[in-house]
């Protein structure tokens, strides 16, 4: 569309809009203020805790490190060390490395996809909350001496040992749980926005770096952190009920929690590691003046690495006495990652090359990480040759290893984002003169502390060990790690001065200080309404190759200029050529999602200390204030069919189905449930493998009540598609007739998949076997009580004619989430049913 | 293996000077940037190109390597080993085994091997999970609850060498360590001989009676005395030993008086509890007879 084509406003007409839209994105003051919703809000607030935990462990592997700077040191006793080792991995991996992105994320992605908002903002919200509440949770743990004190990894039976663990354990396991969830929610909102929410025009081989590999990374979240939900609930029914998933003396095998853990550990490097690329993805194209060279190497190595991770997990457990035939192909595998981690940094050489570099702080920083960061992958290189790991295994070599990987990786490329992005915040830049003092003490203090653990390892000094022996050839590198730990330290230290030193009379700088060719910059941190008018994108770079783009923007000649309706708007596209097909509305401040994660926090907590009531009543409050944000926020029956967006286009103010955002959200967030559950499967076929008779002699659920319960599942899943039929066909009695029936038949579903095991006796604290089915058998239980909700409530929708043959989402969405839960039945009772026949 | 790692150090060294090199280069102001097609033949050949012949030669050497640094012996097919050694908190339990594989003798904290020959391990834990390693003798293998690893290792030269349990394994992980004495091979069967034969009661002093007087046999055994105690490490021969609780002190009648009184203040969360309510002097006799068990 040329410019002609663009209406023009007249001052008047334009003040008016800018009014209203200022009015209905305005972030509230006072207390209130805490209930915004808005995406800059909750991408600075996430970030600010991130980076406070960040700070917090980093105090934590200071004291490490002052214990180890001389043998036999006593300045903190082995428990403590224990607890501030622990707690430094935990912090550092589930509090700062994996929610920085996610706050980096929402900040960044609305406006640089050109649109308002991410398509769920107050799930961002809730998200948040979730994560600081838990944050707070896990980190306080250590100032009462309660801290989880088992490594990060949490391996059985030391961690399962109540003695030993104390509640540390269960609040690591509760704490991060609860903290999955904020970052499965994170997920689902970005892979949605990513996907839905685009500027229209930019198709999906026009989207910035940076939205690529949080697509990516969003993607892997899925995959990877539900193997872990369902390593804790495995673990957490162990530690709270003596179900023995680990216990080898009653048939479990601490081996399976390796195997989820790390299924869930190694992808979480990359999870760690990739956006901190997508940031120099930004970064190294704006200093090099020109657009990335090789865009569709760098997003396939992206993909590649992303695809690779989930199939290297093993190389954590080399020394676990695995046949060597399987560690050779996990070695392969290791080592196939570096081909696309190589591809990634050479596109930067050959942009760097083929423009003309202006090197600025950032870039200090991304080029300091990057040398960093190749000693790392390097060492990577090695550790991923299984003889060499036999030797460097659970060493010093691989502290060293992976602080190289995560420092030059992740750390000082997120510094550099800070020195890059700072502007949008308060429209200052960062100082120079501090952030080359910030580089040169971290960059020199990083390998004066991390260069010389090479050595210590290699000369046998074993990881997590609180003191050591004098005169075994470890002393002088201890020393001098600790010396660089507090020069890094200062350096941090110096970041943090330039962030928070007040700055009232520095002048402002320009609007897009570093002449970026992405349209992050077009956000003013005055204006909350992200960009003015949503533009139409033709190129990657449109700063740069879209001339006049940024002044129509904001003279608010495109789509959305205006908000008569007094709603929060954004435009829906499609996936694949961003072509806009609704006109979402999303929803606006309120402390629903603030009410529901604290009594969804207050449930986690209730249940690290068993207080069993205070967990139901936490649990219901939850249950409520979902249930009310989904019934006054979601699905409401807009006043007009089509509504005009701008520049002569109609579309639809509701949709459903795949058109949906909605349908999206539960269709993803549906895959990550299926992945904790196919890890529930894999664990029961695990025991299966490695036990002669897997059932021990103990009696199984039989037949009859598990063919009984698939049966009505299917039935039930049936009679919800009739529902939805019926619906559509406006014949709204017989469908609330139907969804009677089917939620009759669910709940008779619930009984009989639960009499087989409890008809038969099968005791879950004798043997691994009874345990393994109850699981799988609860599990499906809850999905069906969940499904029972959601039919009560497309119920009550329809009742009260919130939901009707047009206006159809919540059936939609919930038939949407039948089809999972009749896969999860049939394969739960086939499995418990008839498996044992098969043995 | 040491090949391997002289190759990787030196082969690292080179591939990042040069990719840190052309990172520099490209960071300076150059009078003229690079055409596009040039840098994307940079990308080609430094990121794909390159690593794939790299990593796959390396891949192919370290997989052969693979058996000969864990050969596939007899012993790890069907479970035959010479030496069980079970991790604990926070010790080693070791139990030597004869030619049929059933037990011969048991002792604690410290191997002894002979120099030339390889020695393979059965490998289990007691508790939690350990990892046995020597570094001075080659790789390490974990011990799980419930699984038995099995480890085979060739010393090569004669020497004291020291063992740190390599897994963390609680509050005193740090403070699991055994000591490795490889011997010739005259000198190893000599020694084995004189632990399997019958063994020599030994001489009886205050220090034997008030061992027993105090309870120390429900937990530990000496061989050739009624201490038969399994809780903790066997005590036989103990003051030839190196060192005192799992490589933690000197083994000086010293260091033993300090343990017995309080072992807690020296190894916290070890399951020994603290004899301090005992006499100076009886705590003085124990340790002097167990010094003297040689």
């Amino acid at each position: 569309m040329s410019a002609t084509d663009l209406p023009t406003f007249t001052d008047e007409e334009r003040a008016g809009q800018e009014e209203r839209l200022r009015k209905v994105w305005t972030t509230p003051s006072g207390w209130r203020y805490w209930t915004s919703v808005n995406n800059t809000e909750i991408g600075l607030w996430y970030g600010a805790a991130a980076f406070i935990f960040m700070l917090f462990a980093g105090l934590l592997g200071l004291m490490v490190r002052v214990q180890l700077a001389v043998p036999d040191n006593s300045f903190i006793s082995a428990d403590l060390f224990n607890q501030a080792f622990t707690l430094h991995g935990t912090i550092m991996m589930f509090l700062f490395a994996v929610p920085i992105f996610e706050a980096i994320a929402v900040y960044l992605l609305p406006s640089m996809l050109g649109t308002r908002e991410l398509p769920f903002p107050r799930l961002s919200a809730f998200g948040f909350w979730s994560f600081a509440i838990g944050g707070v949770f896990v980190c306080g743990s250590i100032f009462f001496n309660a801290a989880p004190n088992t490594g990060w990894f949490m391996y059985p039976p030391l961690a399962t040992d109540k003695e030993y663990s104390g509640i540390g354990a269960d609040i690591w396991l509760l704490g991060l749980s609860f903290i999955e969830v904020a970052s499965i929610a994170a997920a689902v909102e970005l892979i949605v926005g990513i996907m839905k929410c685009r500027a229209p025009g930019m198709r999906i081989n026009m989207m910035p770096l940076f939205a690529w590999y949080l697509l990516i990374v969003a993607g892997m979240i899925l995959f990877a952190f539900p193997p872990l939900i369902a390593g804790d609930i495995l673990f957490e029914m162990e530690r709270m009920f003596d179900w023995p998933f680990f216990d080898a003396a009653r048939g479990g095998d601490p081996l399976l929690w390796q195997h989820l853990f790390w299924i869930f550990g190694h992808p979480e490097v990359y999870i760690i590691f990739l956006p901190a690329i997508a940031i120099m993805a930004m970064v190294v194209p704006t200093f090099s003046q020109r657009p990335i060279v090789g865009y569709s190497w760098i997003v396939l190595a992206a993909v590649g690495t992303g695809f690779l991770s989930f199939g290297l997990w093993v190389h954590h457990m080399f020394a676990t006495g695995l046949p060597q035939m399987s560690l050779a192909f996990f070695s392969a595998a290791s080592e196939a990652v570096a081909i696309p981690t190589g591809v990634q940094i050479f596109v930067f050489i050959a942009t760097m090359l083929a423009g003309r570099v202006i090197f600025s702080v950032p870039m200090l920083f991304g080029a300091g990480g990057l040398a960093i960061f190749v000693i790392g992958g390097l060492t990577g290189v090695m550790v991923a040759l299984v003889p060499f790991d036999w030797q460097a295994h659970d060493t010093y070599f691989i502290v060293a290893h992976l602080h190289y990987v995560l420092i030059g990786g992740m750390l000082f490329p997120v510094v550099a984002g800070i020195y890059y992005y700072y502007p949008l915040l308060d429209g200052k830049k960062l100082s120079d003169r501090f952030g080359k003092v910030a580089f040169w003490l971290m960059f020199v203090g990083f390998n004066v502390a991390f260069f010389p653990m090479h050595f210590s390892g290699l000369r046998g000094m074993p990881r997590r060990v609180f003191t050591y022996p004098a005169g075994i050839g470890w002393d002088w590198f201890n020393m001098i790690s600790t010396i660089g730990a507090f020069v890094f330290a200062f350096g941090v230290g110096v970041v943090v001065i330039d962030v928070v030193r007040p700055k009232r009379k520095q002048p402002r700088c320009e609007q897009n200080p570093w002449n970026a060719g992405t349209l992050e910059f077009i956000s003013e941190p005055e204006e909350k309404w992200g960009v003015r008018s949503v533009p139409i994108i033709t190129s990657r770079y449109p700063a740069w190759d879209q001339p006049d783009l940024i002044a129509n923007m904001k003279a608010g000649r495109y789509y959305l200029p205006d908000s008569p309706m007094g709603e929060r708007e954004t435009l829906v596209t499609t996936v694949l050529d961003a072509r806009p097909v609704q006109c979402l509305r999303v929803g606006g401040t309120s402390i629903v999602t603030m009410v529901a994660a604290a009594a969804l926090g207050g449930v986690f907590i209730a249940l690290t200390f068993h207080w069993w009531w205070i967990t139901i009543a936490c649990a219901i409050v939850t249950l409520g204030a979902i249930l009310t944000w989904l019934w006054t926020g979601t699905a409401i029956i807009p006043e007009t069919q089509d509504y005009d967006v701008g520049l002569g286009l109609k579309l639809p103010v509701y949709a459903s189905g795949p058109d949906s955002v909605g349908w999206w959200a539960m269709f993803i967030t549906m895959v990550g449930d299926g992945t904790a559950y196919a890890s529930l499967i894999f664990g029961y076929f695990f025991y299966w493998t490695i036990h002669e008779d897997f059932t021990g002699g103990h009696a199984g659920p039989g037949a009859f009540w598990p063919m009984a319960a698939l049966v009505l599942f299917v039935l039930a899943w049936l009679l919800m598609l009739a529902a939805r039929s019926l619906n559509k066909a406006n014949r709204i009695r017989a469908t609330q007739g139907v969804l009677v029936l089917s939620t009759v038949l669910t709940v008779a579903g619930c009984g009989a998949g639960l009499a087989g095991p409890y008809l038969y006796s099968m005791d879950p604290t004798l043997f691994v076997y009874p345990a393994i089915v109850w699981v799988v058998a609860i599990w499906t239980v809850v999905h069906g009580a969940v499904a029972v909700i959601m039919q009560l409530y497309c119920l009550a929708r329809s009742l009260s004619g919130r939901m009707t043959a047009r206006y159809d989402m919540d059936l939609v969405n919930v038939v949407l989430y039948w089809h999972f839960m009749v896969i999860t039945a049939v394969t739960s009772f086939a499995v418990i049913g008839l498996f044992p026949l098969l043995r | 293996m040491h090949h391997l790692f002289i190759v990787m150090v030196i082969g690292g060294a080179i591939i990042w000077a040069l990719t840190i090199g052309v990172l520099a280069y490209a960071g300076r102001t150059r009078p003229k940037p690079m055409s596009v097609r040039g840098a994307s033949r940079l990308i080609v050949w430094g990121g794909v190109a390159f690593p794939v012949i790299v990593l796959f030669l390396l891949l192919s050497y370290a997989v052969w390597l693979m058996p000969q640094v864990r050969p596939w012996l007899p012993g790890a097919m069907d479970g035959t080993a010479e030496i069980e050694v079970t991790g604990e908190q926070f010790w080693w339990r070791i139990l030597y085994l004869d030619q049929a594989g059933k037990p011969a003798f048991e002792t604690a904290n410290e191997l002894h091997l002979p120099v030339g020959r390889r020695t393979t391990f059965r490998l289990k834990a007691a508790d939690v999970i350990h990892s046995f390693w020597i570094p001075a003798l080659g790789g390490k293998m974990d011990m799980i609850p419930g699984r038995d690893n099995t480890l085979s290792l060739e010393p090569t030269k004669a020497g004291i060498y020291r063992g740190p349990c390599a897994e963390f394994c609680g509050t005193s992980h740090a403070l699991m360590a055994f000591s490795v004495v490889v011997m010739e091979e005259a000198d190893y069967l000599a020694w084995r001989a004189a632990r399997t034969q019958a063994p020599v009661a030994p001489q009886k002093t205050s220090g034997q009676e008030l061992f027993f007087r105090h309870g120390c046999a429900a937990c530990h055994a000496i061989a050739g005395t009624p201490a038969i105690g399994r809780i903790g490490p066997d005590l036989t021969a103990v003051g030839e030993r190196q060192t005192l609780a799992a490589g933690t002190l000197s083994n000086t009648p010293d260091s033993m008086i300090r343990f017995i009184r309080d072992p807690a203040s020296i190894k916290p969360g070890v399951k020994m509890p603290a004899f301090g309510m005992l006499p100076d002097g009886d705590i003085e006799a124990i340790s002097a007879w167990l010094g003297g068990l040689k």
